[in-house]
């Protein structure tokens, strides 16, 4: 078969072709992968609720509530997780947009005494090999045990207790962001609870 | 014939290999190469894409008027690489997290387009799809060299297995952009000299 001609109508006709196949073909794989990488998504969500929180017997997921920063600009979403029917503790989605590369959000976990017990990183942009050790037991443990009220977040170099990840200072504080973003929030959402106001 | 098909095979390995001996693809090349995995997972993507990419090419190269075939070629590849970013977020969410923003910018690597117009748009099937696993396979093993070298000097550990363990200091320059291009550069001479360029 010999190659078509570039006429105008074979042009057009070429492209026009060209572009229905392909968005086609996109608009197809798209709704079959939808749902896949929702679930994909709600499950790795699930997955760190389930490593930064005591024990449960409930499903924090479904009783999800959000709860508006005490400065009034965003919405982070909490997720308490109960034992015999009282929050033991809870999981709080958090973010921060100061992250190398945007935003990087964080599942942190939280005992009802302030305790953190722990962070998960679901989401982040951060550069592969550095940033990304964020995520790592290295740097993600020393916020295990700390305690809301009382310890400060800040990075050693700034005369606080938390090393920095080395060579991603930016990144480390970003986390140090979305911490204090969730701390700030539990506060809130714990005076609430337990009726009395901070 | 058969010897035509394993030179059109073997040619992207060493030969005209994608990134050390035609310097195609920089972008991806030392960007993600912070460590084996990565390097490895984008590898492979590049390769996938690159065949699907040229097999469909030689299918319709008679039917697209020369004049436009450039904008045809790009709305194929860019379909390609969408669907499979969608399926990689679908299957391998937590790989497609690591890779990140580098898989849709498979769509701007030179390699894909390169050879859809220097190769897929002259042969038949056969011969492109031969000729896209060649320059998949030397593209993925360029990456995977690279990958190696540089996490074994930058972090101290291959396929994320430390071995220098907690206390060891690796050199860091190495998993930073400015130890890509020096790994990169010492990758080079020693392909250099294999090929006995003087």
């Amino acid at each position: 078969m010999k190659p078509i001609k570039s006429t105008l109508f074979n042009m057009i006709a070429a492209l026009l072709a060209v572009a229905t196949l392909s968005a086609a073909a996109l608009g197809y794989v798209y709704q079959i992968t939808k749902d896949p990488i929702a679930q994909a998504k709600d499950q790795k969500t699930l997955d760190a609720i389930r490593e930064v929180v005591n024990a449960f017997d409930n499903n924090p997921f479904a009783e999800k509530t959000t709860v508006t920063t005490p400065d009034g600009k965003h919405r982070l979403e909490l997720y308490p997780a109960r034992e015999n029917g009282t929050i033991t503790s809870v999981a709080i989605k958090t973010f921060s947009d100061n992250g190398f590369g945007g935003k990087i959000e964080l599942i942190i976990g939280m005992l009802m005494d302030g305790t953190i017990t722990g962070y998960k990183v679901i989401e982040q942009k951060e550069t592969p090999g550095l940033g990304t050790k964020i995520a790592e037991k290295k740097f993600a443990d020393q916020f295990i045990g700390l305690n809301s009220y009382q310890n400060e977040f800040k990075l050693t170099k700034d005369g606080g207790e938390i090393d920095a990840v080395t060579g991603a200072t930016i990144s480390s504080k970003a986390v140090i962001d979305a911490v204090e973003k969730a701390i700030v929030t539990y506060k809130k959402f714990n005076a609430g609870a337990t009726g009395h106001e901070e | 014939m058969k010897n035509k098909s394993l030179s059109n095979l073997t040619r992207g390995l060493i030969r005209e290999n994608p990134v050390f001996v035609m310097m195609l693809g920089m972008c991806p090349t030392l960007g993600v190469t912070t460590s084996l995995e990565n390097a490895l997972g984008m590898g492979v993507a590049t390769a996938f894409t690159l065949l699907l990419s040229n097999s469909v090419i030689a299918l319709i190269k008679n039917l697209i008027p020369a004049m436009v075939r450039i904008p045809c070629y790009i709305v194929l590849i860019a379909s390609i690489v969408t669907v499979i970013d969608m399926m990689m977020a679908a299957r391998l969410p937590n790989l497609h997290a690591k890779l990140g923003i580098y898989i849709p910018l498979i769509v701007v690597n030179c390699i894909i387009l390169g050879r859809a117009e220097a190769f897929a748009s002259k042969n038949n099937l056969f011969q492109s799809a031969l000729d896209a696993l060649g320059m998949g396979l030397g593209f993925t093993l360029a990456l995977a060299l690279l990958g190696s070298v540089r996490e074994i000097l930058g972090a101290g550990s291959l396929f994320g297995h430390s071995f220098i363990g907690e206390e060891g200091y690796p050199v860091l320059l190495f998993i930073m952009p400015p130890g890509a291009f020096l790994a990169l550069a010492g990758l080079i001479m020693v392909v250099n000299r294999l090929r006995g360029v003087k």
